[in-house]
């Protein structure tokens, strides 16, 4: 039995990766994402514009000019001289933030007297402008104006597992779980849904297999895959990204291995509901899509409401996204990591046993 | 009717179609109950104004100056405090993933307050695996710290150091509620869905199940067939388009201040650059699993990552920023914002437009150059 389940093995892996254009899409797209997402995906802000409107033209604003100069977040200073030029510049979008010194603003300063700046952010891209008026904000903070030395900050803020807030650390361990989710997903729900269209699914069915047995013979290829392409992005992400990998190889292998279970469990669901391959696709991307916006990789799932949070846990990612970015970032060992190897196991059992029900009704 | 043989076949073909999407409620799912679903995940599950952020303080000192402060974090909506008894336990539990950062107040900490301004410090442990949170939890500690002694200051009648006191609004989202520019931005990624991801299957089934053959051996010309392909598709689109405006502004309230007019003309121009993209694959790929999984890095993951509506386009290296330039969701998320929140604006939906127009035509022309009416 044993050697029938390996055969069925070998025959779906032959499937899957045996013409070469199918071969190349379950590779180009993964170098692809990893070569240019990353470079991406940052909160940071660089290399923006920003609009000045100087009333002032004194030492003061002198002063905080040079100072937005030789900030990285701005790359450009467009000096406008009216309020009109002032809104038109952040209505089309030439500027993120629009800064407007006031013409008594040195004048105050050097008599003393309080002085008042104003900040303009373009509120469609509030996120950004907020990030980048805080660069501002501090700027204008700390500069030394003739009058009014302001006492140097008491806050000792120090960020563990990645010192310098670096976002490629946040984004590639993040990108290990997302790119192997498309991958491992689509191998297996497409695989059954492939064979029902073609007819074959039948063929498979008046075998001395068992359902058990096809459905195995379905999973194991999606693991693989899915272990291809994780070891595919964690070398470049040492190698390529320098990260440090702080924790277990031995417990990266097994929660990937838990990992690829549960999407198989899920890939396999969607494909024993689905009639085609299109239905299987976009169950498939219903499934993906939210999932990879409710496991916390875009903002913290504390911060969502409580319904999104339920189905958040439920979710295998959520679980393999800080998992993997405590393996690389905080020297994870097997101790640590089993708070959240369990759920994906528990997950991976639900979702394989609904599907074996499922596919056994198909039979009957 | 008297109709050119011409257009009855396009009709018929037409026809076939969107009996083909009406019959599969797979293609309805994607085009009613998707977009809804991924509007109300991004508009309410995705929050970057963070709050409610997991804090833990561990107060070294018993003093009445240390229990003050703390009380000024736990009261604050940003954070929600947990106590903790070591500076280890608190950090254990940040390396689990329960805290995002742990601030501590120092043995000498009311001692030092008591010598006077300035004098006394903090220290803030924050969690960087999470860059964006972590950030926050500094800049957050930082101006609760300065806002906290500047009262005291007050209260005490010293005179403050002066400073500049800085203003900062926000213009058309005056509250800076990030759902105000991710609904846009979802709205794109969902148009795109539909654009790109269903037609990237449809030429690939026909391949597939060989009835492309069947097709071949009729006179339909290459236009007929890819206007068949185009037109029922895009009827498809514009209702998900509708409906995504009708939830985002009667469901979650957003503002609409542009015309109707341009946001017709900017979406069919959208949908014809994703169609054509979506059609593109599904004639080269002719396999219905690579036309899927080509459709995904082609079209959904770039309008998410580079359309720059979650990221900023200008933060990122310029080759990337020229990549951006052939992602069709760029143009659509930045007229959808601006038609949201400002309203027409030739500058921003006019370049928009070029730009559309031209992966239009990029991508339906080279669609049509691969459609050859030959097998092989």
């Amino acid at each position: 039995m044993l050697k029938r389940l390996f055969r069925l093995i070998v025959k779906e892996l032959q499937v899957t990766a045996g013409d070469k254009k199918a071969r190349l899409m379950l590779l180009v797209p993964v170098l692809l994402q990893i070569v240019i997402f990353p470079w991406a995906a940052t909160l940071e802000v660089k290399n923006s514009t920003i609009a000045v409107y100087n009333q002032d033209g004194g030492p003061a604003s002198f002063e905080i000019l040079q100072r937005l100069t030789h900030t990285p977040a701005f790359e450009r200073i467009i000096a406008v001289h009216s309020d009109g030029a002032l809104q038109d510049s952040i209505d089309s979008q030439q500027a993120l933030l629009a800064l407007r010194l006031p013409a008594d603003l040195s004048r105050n300063l050097q008599a003393g007297r309080p002085a008042t700046v104003q900040i303009l952010i373009d509120g469609r891209h509030s996120n950004s402008g907020q990030i980048a008026s805080g660069y501002v904000s501090q700027i204008l903070q700390t500069t030394r104006f003739e009058h009014g030395v302001r006492p140097m900050s008491t806050v000792n803020i120090r960020n563990l597992f990645n010192q310098n807030l670096n976002f490629k650390w946040h984004i590639v361990p993040s990108l290990v779980a997302i790119i192997t989710t498309i991958g491992c997903l689509t191998v297996t729900a497409l695989s059954v849904a492939r064979e029902r269209e073609e007819g074959t699914f039948d063929q498979l069915l008046v075998s001395p297999l068992t359902p058990g047995y096809i459905m195995a013979g379905k999973a194991v290829p999606g693991v693989l895959v899915a272990l291809g392409q994780a070891g595919l992005i964690v070398l470049a992400a040492i190698f390529g990204y320098g990260l440090p990998f702080a924790g277990s190889i031995l417990t990266l292998l097994t929660a990937i291995i838990f990992y690829g279970l549960a999407l198989a469990g899920i890939g396999l669901f969607i494909s024993s509901i689905s009639a085609s391959q299109q239905q299987a696709f976009l169950g498939v991307f219903s499934f993906m899509a939210p999932a990879v916006l409710l496991s916390g990789f875009v903002s913290p799932i504390e911060n969502m409401p409580t319904v999104f949070q339920w189905i958040a846990w439920m979710n295998p990612l959520s679980y393999f996204i800080p998992l993997a970015k405590g393996l690389f970032l905080k020297g994870f060992g097997f101790a640590d990591a089993w708070p959240f190897l369990w759920p994906m196991l528990v997950i991976a059992t639900c979702t394989l046993a609904v599907s074996l029900s499922l596919f056994r009704r198909h039979i009957a | 009717m008297n109709l050119t043989p011409s257009l009855r076949r396009l009709l018929a073909l037409c026809r076939k179609e969107s009996y083909q999407i009406v019959r599969d409620p797979s293609s309805i799912l994607v085009a009613f109950i998707l977009p809804v679903v991924f509007l109300f995940v991004m508009g309410y599950a995705i929050n970057l104004d963070a709050d409610h952020v997991r804090v833990g303080v561990l107060r070294e000192d018993p003093g009445p100056a240390a229990v003050r402060f703390e009380q000024v974090l736990s009261a604050s909506k940003a954070f929600e405090v947990h106590s903790g008894p070591s500076r280890e336990a608190l950090v254990n539990r940040m390396a689990r993933g329960d805290l995002r950062g742990v601030v501590v107040i120092p043995r000498d900490f009311s001692i030092r307050m008591a010598q006077g301004h300035g004098k006394a410090s903090l220290q803030v442990l924050a969690d960087g695996s999470e860059p964006n949170t972590a950030a926050f939890v500094g800049n957050y500690v930082q101006g609760a710290w300065e806002s906290w002694q500047q009262g005291l200051a007050r209260d005490q009648g010293r005179t403050q150091p002066l400073g500049l006191e800085i203003r900062t609004r926000s213009w058309f989202n005056p509250s800076t509620i990030s759902r105000n520019f991710l609904v846009p931005g979802s709205i794109s990624v969902v148009m795109t869905i539909i654009g790109a991801l269903l037609t990237s299957l449809v030429v690939a089934r026909e391949w597939e199940r060989g009835t492309m053959e069947a097709l071949l051996a009729t006179p339909v010309t290459r236009t007929e067939l890819l206007a068949s392909k185009i037109i029922p598709y895009y009827g498809l689109g514009m209702i998900a388009m509708v409906i995504c405006m009708l939830v985002a502004v009667f469901v979650m309230g957003m503002p609409f201040r542009g015309s109707v007019l341009v946001l017709f003309g900017v979406s069919t121009l959208f949908l014809g650059s994703a169609l054509g993209l979506g059609l593109f694959l599904s004639t080269v790929m002719r396999s219905q699993f690579n036309a899927a999984l080509a459709a995904l890095t082609a079209g959904y993951l770039p309008a998410l990552m580079l359309s720059g509506f979650v990221f900023e386009i200008s933060s990122m290296p310029a080759p990337i920023r020229v990549i951006t330039r052939f992602i069709s969701a760029r143009y659509l998320s930045s007229s959808l914002q601006t038609l949201f929140q400002v309203g027409n604006l030739g500058s921003v939906q006019g370049y928009a437009s070029i730009w559309l127009l031209a992966l239009t035509v990029f991508w339906i022309g080279l669609t049509a150059l691969k459609t050859r009416r030959t097998l092989d």
